[in-house]
């Protein structure tokens, strides 16, 4: 990690944790971005019939794709506290020197509420597979 | 063994390749105003609001009350019969597609070299980020908890 500031040349950007936290906002913000178009067109069918809507959204209930629903949150989680420390950086004046303290703290704050949110979100697939 | 590895950022280019500049300005270039000033602006403003419009939306839909099991034609009727769940459903609709379209025009302006590719994927977003706010709105301000079949 350290070392890798003397390989770029002594910046405090290329390859340390603001060049990271960079590719992870545009990933993550890709991702998202790509999954609210099939969100909205899910949502529609409440408009076709009961039935359809309800058939199509047992597809979210699916084991796999619930786990994929445990890394869209995981992604849109990281998009959002990394983007209010984009905030910090960009309009509070000790932003740019708190910056990597700042990811840190997203980091933390991400992992405890995922941890967290883990149980709950995966309920209906720990109910189909161990009867919990 | 430390491989070091740095992304770098868009247009600093591969040598031998030809890449736009991208802050070329000279006579005869059109200049944009204060757009991608509002444009950074707005990224900020709709974010915070997104935070908790979006965070409250998964907390509500994947953590609460059973998580995704409870999510049917019946909960979204119950949840859409308040003005107040469908306001908040009709803002983040707006914000998020409006947030995620411009971040993609962002992502498009910086990786995409030639004008016609550019023109090409932005003509793609454009449409479908307005066919889709269109539908959602749509379905929000139409829907019947009555409706048959």
């Amino acid at each position: 990690m350290a070392s890798g500031a003397k390989g770029a040349r002594g910046t405090l950007y290329r390859g340390r944790e603001g060049m990271w936290s960079w590719v992870a906002q545009r990933v993550t913000g890709v991702l998202v971005f790509f999954f609210l178009f099939a969100h909205v067109l899910d949502t529609a069918l409440v408009r076709v019939s009961p039935h359809t809507y309800d058939q199509v959204i047992g597809t979210y209930k699916n084991p796999v794709v619930n786990l994929l629903e445990v890394g869209l949150v995981g992604a849109i989680m990281f998009h959002a506290f990394n983007g209010l420390r984009l905030i910090a950086v960009d309009f509070w004046s000790k932003g740019p020197k708190y910056q990597r303290q700042l990811l840190w703290a997203v980091v933390g704050l991400w992992a405890v509420l995922m941890l967290g949110f883990l149980e709950p979100m995966m309920q209906h697939t720990f109910h189909e597979w161990f009867g919990w | 063994m430390s491989a070091h590895v740095t992304i770098e950022p868009p247009r600093t280019g591969n040598p031998g390749r030809s890449r736009r500049v991208r802050t070329r300005k000279g006579p005869g270039q059109v200049t944009r105003g204060n757009f991608e000033l509002y444009s950074w602006l707005f990224m900020r403003a709709s974010g915070v609001l997104l935070v908790f419009l979006v965070l409250g939306h998964l907390f509500i839909m994947m953590v609460a009350d059973g998580g995704v099991e409870k999510i049917g034609f019946a909960f979204v009727a119950g949840r859409w019969a308040s003005p107040w769940w469908q306001f908040w459903d009709l803002l983040q609709l707006w914000l998020a597609m409006l947030h995620g379209a411009n971040g993609m025009r962002t992502v498009i302006n910086d990786y995409a070299d030639k004008d016609r590719t550019r023109a090409i994927l932005k003509g793609l977003l454009y449409t479908a980020a307005v066919l889709t706010v269109f539908l959602g709105t749509l379905v929000i301000f139409t829907f019947d908890p009555n409706i048959k079949g």
